[in-house]
């Protein structure tokens, strides 16, 4: 089953034309995902390594059933790519683009939840569901198919844990990046919710970090909410206040957001948390083995 | 990107919210000019993006010019938390009958603009929030249909501001306050404190005003008004490299490849007994500029004494990591020991490359915590 992204994914790519969506879209293919079209404006009729090229996300939709889209345009165009991506009739958005406005996201959030469809991002690597689909910058080869669920929001730290898991021999259900923007389109509440539905996964990796509030929520719906066991691991533990590391998102602002206290409302639900990405994936295996 | 006083009261009056008259001095004499043309008494403002000046002796009173220009050579070059002060607002003095608070802030955990208002201003916000949550009114704007009138008086009722006439200029107040917020795509606006004056004139008294770095390129006269020479003096260095930078306090210059991954660097050298001396994000890439670029800011921060280099290869190749690491070295003097660590896409090409080059000042290591407990070792 998996989550999010499967065989049954039609992958529209919104900047396919472009370097980067060139580079990654064609990737995903090559992965196995089915990407069934592009879209650049002024572009349609063209094709990419033969896929279709149409110039609206509808005409995708219409023609080449996509069902799904990746968002790889210019920030100052990301939120446009994203409305145009949810009325044209798609069902998930991953959107990839860096330094979108926090003001769009506002509107955004507030506009995808309206119409019932799934936004991933922004500033995110994906989600891959190894052996079925790669939708993004994942790199597939790090990640062996498995059952543990892995949800984060970072890239690369995600691939760390990732390659930590693999080399204990675990592998992953699915790898969600949710982004490392104040507001996303999918939080981790969503994901540890679709990973407690799905058959596939039988344990669940949370990856947070410094900035908000979404790791302490994740601790009261763990508790309340799920059955199967999470573990977590934060980063920023040494990140000073007023300071942005990296991520727009990853800020302590005031006493609010640090890693300790992170660390402390999931340790008070019951919930182990690593303190490098070792011993995190060194936790996954006692459970998994026990 | 914060503003200053300043520059947030400038655009408070932009919008309509009325602030006192006063203007910016980088000199006792200009301080005096000033002061002078406004009339005193007038208040003398350490322009710094910390809070606490106050405390620290950088607001000052003055009731003529040759005190003006006095108090404002106190302050100039005065070293507060950490910024040196080389303005003052020199502003009209205000006679206080209250102090309320009233905020517009970016709250990311309920997805919406958030009002604040308090009629116990002038104090530390978190700590009316901490010790007394019932005087402080809280209230959420929906996105999409913006501000409504009703919103301010709501404001104002719940707060307990009984004058009507405070009423009427507090609820034009919120509203201009939440076009500010919206026009110049702010992450906070606060005033703190919103005096009344003896004559029930409502108007700001400071501003702390926060702009979305993301949201910059919509709004180039917002992005203008950032102070390079305010920041720190190696992180205004990288900023000018397009480096993600931020100094920390200790020896070990850490750069990694991403936020999540560099940030984990980071603890984990805290964690095996070292003291990180930089956050550096190397970013997705890796290519031979951007490690050149990286490694020039870190060995210019004097404490530094090792460097860590973790690199997790995913898109990023880590063959193509070691040949920048090898290009940098070249062109540029590093005195410290450097442990690079690499893991993933051709990883073993990558330490090959490493090795076969042998410098006596490149360490491999294979890990993550390995590289973090040689790199303190080396520090040492």
């Amino acid at each position: 089953m998996a989550i999010l992204v499967d065989e049954r994914t039609r992958l529209v790519v919104q900047g396919l034309t472009g370097s980067e969506g060139r580079f990654h879209g064609l990737r995903n293919r090559a992965y196995g995902t089915n990407v069934v079209a592009g879209v650049t404006p002024g572009k349609g009729g063209q094709d990419v390594d033969g896929i279709p090229v149409f110039d609206t996300v509808a005409d995708a939709v219409a023609e080449a059933g996509a069902n799904a889209a990746m968002v790889f345009v210019p920030a100052a165009f990301a939120a446009d790519a994203m409305y145009e991506a949810i009325d044209g009739g798609i069902g998930t958005v991953v959107c990839i683009t860096e330094g979108v406005p926090a003001h769009d996201m506002l509107r955004l959030h507030a506009y995808v939840r309206s119409r019932g469809v799934t936004l991933v991002g922004p500033n995110c690597p994906g989600v891959l569901s190894p052996g079925k689909a790669n939708v993004g910058i994942i790199p597939a080869e790090i990640f062996r198919a498995g059952r543990v669920g892995l949800v984060s929001r970072s890239g690369t730290l995600t691939y760390q844990i990732g390659h930590e898991l693999a080399q204990l021999g675990l592998g992953n259900s699915t790898i969600v990046g949710i982004g490392g923007d104040p507001v996303v389109g999918t939080s981790f509440l969503d994901v540890l919710a679709l990973f407690e539905a799905d058959e596939e996964t039988s344990q669940v990796v949370l990856v947070g970090e410094i900035g908000g509030d979404e790791e302490e929520k994740a601790a009261a719906f763990i508790e309340a909410q799920m059955t199967k066991p999470v573990v977590a691991y934060i980063a920023g533990f040494t990140a000073p206040t007023g300071k942005t590391m990296g991520h727009a998102g990853a800020i302590i602002s005031g006493s609010s957001g640090t890693a300790q206290a992170k660390k402390e409302a999931l340790e008070a639900k019951g919930i182990r948390v690593g303190t490098t990405p070792t011993e995190t994936a060194e936790l996954v295996a006692e459970l998994a083995g026990g | 990107m914060d503003l200053y006083e300043h520059q947030g009261k400038e655009l408070f009056r932009r919008y309509g919210i009325p602030v006192s008259e006063g203007r910016v001095a980088t000199s006792p004499a200009e301080a005096r000019a000033a002061a002078e043309k406004l009339g005193p008494p007038v208040v003398v403002k350490a322009q710094v993006l910390t809070g606490g000046r106050g405390k620290a002796g950088g607001i000052k009173l003055a009731t003529d010019g040759p005190e003006t220009a006095a108090r404002a050579h106190d302050i100039l070059g005065m070293d507060i938390r950490g910024h040196l002060v080389s303005k003052v607002l020199v502003e009209k003095a205000s006679e206080i009958a209250r102090e309320y608070y009233l905020s517009l802030t970016f709250d990311r955990s309920a997805r919406k603009p958030l009002f604040m208002f308090t009629t116990e201003g002038g104090v530390d916000i978190e700590e009316v929030a901490a010790t007394r949550p019932e005087a402080l009114v809280r209230l959420h704007v929906d996105p999409f249909v913006g501000y409504q009138p009703w919103q301010g008086r709501r404001l104002v009722y719940a707060g307990g501001v009984e004058h009507p006439g405070e009423q009427r200029q507090i609820v034009s107040i919120a509203a201009k306050l939440y076009e500010a917020f919206v026009g110049c795509e702010a992450m906070l606006c606060e005033i703190n404190p919103l005096i009344v004056t003896p004559d029930g004139e409502v108007r700001a008294l400071d501003s702390k005003f926060t702009v979305d770095d993301n949201a910059l390129f919509r709004h180039p006269e917002l992005a203008e008004l950032r102070d390079l020479a305010a920041a720190d003096p190696l992180e205004a260095f990288a900023r000018e490299k397009g480096v993600t930078y931020v100094k920390l306090d200790g020896e070990v210059g850490v750069l990694g490849n991403g936020a999540g991954l560099t940030m984990s660097t980071v603890d984990v050298v805290t964690f095996v007994g070292g003291r990180p001396a930089n956050f550096c994000d190397l970013g997705g890439g890796g290519d031979a500029q951007g490690v050149v670029d990286a490694l020039e800011v870190i060995a210019r921060d004097a404490q530094v004494r090792s460097i860590f280099f973790n690199i997790f290869g995913g898109i990023t190749r880590c063959d193509e990591v070691a040949r920048g690491i090898l290009q940098a070295v070249g062109q540029i003097d590093i005195p410290h020991p450097i442990v690079v660590r690499l893991d993933g896409t051709n990883a073993e090409e990558g330490r090959a490359i490493l090795r076969e080059a042998a410098l006596p000042s490149l360490h491999t290591e294979a890990t993550m915590l390995d590289g973090a407990r040689r790199a303190v070792e080396l520090a040492a």
